[in-house]
């Protein structure tokens, strides 16, 4: 296991160490000099003086480069040049609200996507299995931002049961909040759902077809047994192991979910950020949402490791 | 019996994989739909039955009729002219992209199959680590630093793409590679430029575009997500992502504005996806033999 461990280690390395180029090299895609972007409409020659010092611009790239890691290295993102923050500290601030977001949006794809997955798999080439990939396709066709309007439409504006848009913290009114979240979170997790059904119904149908089940049946098990405690059991685990990597994605589309329903999370953090040209949030949101990424996977493959008992020999 | 087999073995592995694809009702439905918003795209001057950035303050959000067909939006434009130039965006950001892509990620995956080593370990932790931010989030940074324009949306979702690429090109070389006919040609003393390009390459084409049919239903959505967040096609140069971003504002008022420019990316994106299953069928070598 340690072995396992610190030879997946030491793969994030090297990973990292590119992630680090690749953000930092976004700063040279800056059309012509960078400290003039930065400072702003006004290009006051003491800001653009005083950037120059900053970023080091007159030092050489790799240089510049290092200065940037060692920063990021003792948790110093930079700071953003419009709200006078440091970038740490307003990712911290936001990452409550995208959090609740992707949470509650996981749990609402695995609840319908794992659902659909099963009951396709069972009722292979019957009208159920033919609904849940029409929803699958649906769901992997669908812009978020789009479902998210249309939902609005309906929900809020036609029948008037859920707000538009908005965000209440959960520590001042719980129900509010989950009025505010639970549009967002469906959008979310709709095409998330559509993948995690997709595996699920492959893995299934792989497991139902093992020697294991069959003699679990030719034991004269209940078939609602075989299916929920033999097999979903063992199909379950490449799918869990997809969910923890999809998290990665659902900070992606979050972005777009918070901006139809004006949530104050992440993805807005990193949207207004491009229009106000705070290039610092930008890089820093981007690295932040990579390592987690990262992370994820890391822990996804341990997991993975760790249930799997044929991996360890 | 032997005439029957003997005809089947005459017929090209490309005829074959049509001919299962044409098996498809749902492959067929999407390559139909995608003919159809290519045509859209093209006599767009013509089909369109109104100029897509005139403005009308009589028309201001006019519902739909026989005037406006889908309504007019809140500068009293047509939407239905504007739904059908905004085809032009969506389809070319689409095959734009995806070209960009395979002509950055074929190239750097065959040099990492082919030549192995460091070469390969170093593409391949840059591709891990491009792999390591969300495609949408990476998109966004890429628009955000090169600004806002069609053409810097289409590069940057092309770059975002890339990697997924380099890593299918990459897999299919190593196999390729391995192969017996690959071995004869290295003995008949071809140049490793000719093994490559000659013998390993066009193996490595059928999973690339399944791959390609696929990414550009995710380019798609991609260019209308960044449209939608201002990234992408400028005002007031029709695109559906934009259209929607503007419809957003108005959906007490004028719910129609958000209606067609979402069917029509549902539509595409959906044919696309449909077509890129069926092609996988129908190209799948277990299925061949």
């Amino acid at each position: 296991m340690l072995n396992y461990l610190l030879q997946r280690l030491a793969t994030l390395v090297p990973t990292l160490f590119f992630v680090s180029i690749l953000i930092f090299g976004l700063q040279q895609l800056l059309p012509g000099d960078p400290a003039i972007a930065l400072a702003g409409e006004d290009r006051d020659p003491n800001v653009v003086a005083f950037l120059r010092a900053k970023f080091h611009l007159d030092e050489p790239l790799p240089l510049r480069y290092w200065y940037w890691l060692s920063g990021v290295l003792h948790g110093d993102l930079g700071d953003s040049v419009r709200i006078q923050k440091p970038v740490s500290e307003l990712i911290v601030e936001k990452l409550p609200v995208t959090l609740q977001l992707a949470a509650m949006a996981i749990v609402i794809a695995l609840v319908i996507g794992i659902t659909a997955g099963v009951i396709s798999a069972v009722k292979k080439d019957t009208w159920w299995d033919y609904a849940a990939n029409v929803f699958a396709l649906w769901g992997l066709s669908t812009p978020n931002f789009w479902l998210g309007i249309l939902l609005i439409l309906l929900f809020a504006v036609q029948l008037g049961w859920l707000p538009a848009s908005g965000y209440v913290s959960p520590f001042e009114d719980l129900r509010a909040n989950l009025a505010a979240m639970i549009m967002p979170a469906f959008v979310l997790g709709n095409a998330f759902a559509a993948v995690l059904m997709r595996h699920t119904r492959s893995a299934m149908l792989q497991v139902l077809s093992s020697d294991y089940v069959r003699t679990a049946r030719a034991k004269g098990l209940d078939e609602r047994v075989v299916v929920l405690k033999h097999a979903l059991r063992n199909a379950l685990i490449p799918v869990i192991t997809l969910g923890a990597l999809g998290l990665g994605e659902l900070l992606g589309g979050a972005v777009l979910t918070e901006q139809v329903f004006t949530i104050p999370g992440f993805g807005k953090l990193i949207v207004d950020a491009v229009f106000n040209r705070d290039y610092s949030v930008v890089q820093g949101v981007v690295l932040f949402t990579a390592t987690v990424y990262i992370t994820l996977n890391l822990l996804a493959d341990l997991a993975y490791y760790l249930v799997n008992p044929r991996l360890r020999h | 019996m032997a005439a029957v087999v003997f005809q089947e073995l005459q017929v090209t592995p490309r005829r074959r994989a049509w001919r299962r694809l044409m098996r498809r009702g749902g492959a067929m439905f999407g390559l139909g739909v995608v003919l159809l918003f290519v045509l859209v795209a093209l006599l767009a001057p013509w089909l369109a039955p109104y100029d897509p950035v005139a403005t009308s303050w009589s028309a201001v959000r006019q519902a739909p009729g026989s005037a406006f067909l889908f309504g007019a939006d809140e500068l009293g434009r047509d939407v239905l002219s504007r739904v059908i130039w905004g085809t032009r965006a969506s389809l070319l950001a689409g095959v734009v992209s995806v070209s960009i892509s395979l002509a950055l990620g074929v190239p750097i995956g065959m040099l990492a199959g082919y030549l192995g080593r460091w070469v390969d370990a170093v593409i391949s932790r840059i591709t891990d680590a491009m792999l390591a931010c969300p495609f949408l989030i990476l998109a966004i940074a890429f628009a955000a630093f090169l600004g806002p324009s069609l053409t810097n949306a289409m590069i940057a979702i092309g770059i975002s793409a890339t990697p997924i690429f380099i890593r299918l090109t990459r897999a299919q070389v190593l196999s390729a590679k391995a192969e017996d006919y690959v071995e004869a040609a290295r003995a008949l003393g071809n140049p490793h430029w000719r093994i490559a390009l000659r013998h390993i390459l066009p193996n490595v084409v059928p999973p690339l575009i399944v791959q390609a049919t696929l990414a550009i239903a995710a380019a798609v959505i991609a260019e209308a997500s960044l449209s939608f967040l201002g990234l992408g096609q400028q005002p007031p140069a029709p695109s559906w992502g934009s259209m929607l971003n503007t419809a957003k504002n108005y959906i007490e008022q004028a719910p129609w504005m958000a209606v067609w420019p979402g069917v029509s990316i549902f539509a595409l994106v959906l044919s696309f996806n449909l077509l890129g299953d069926g092609l996988r069928d129908a190209l799948d070598p277990r299925q061949i033999r």
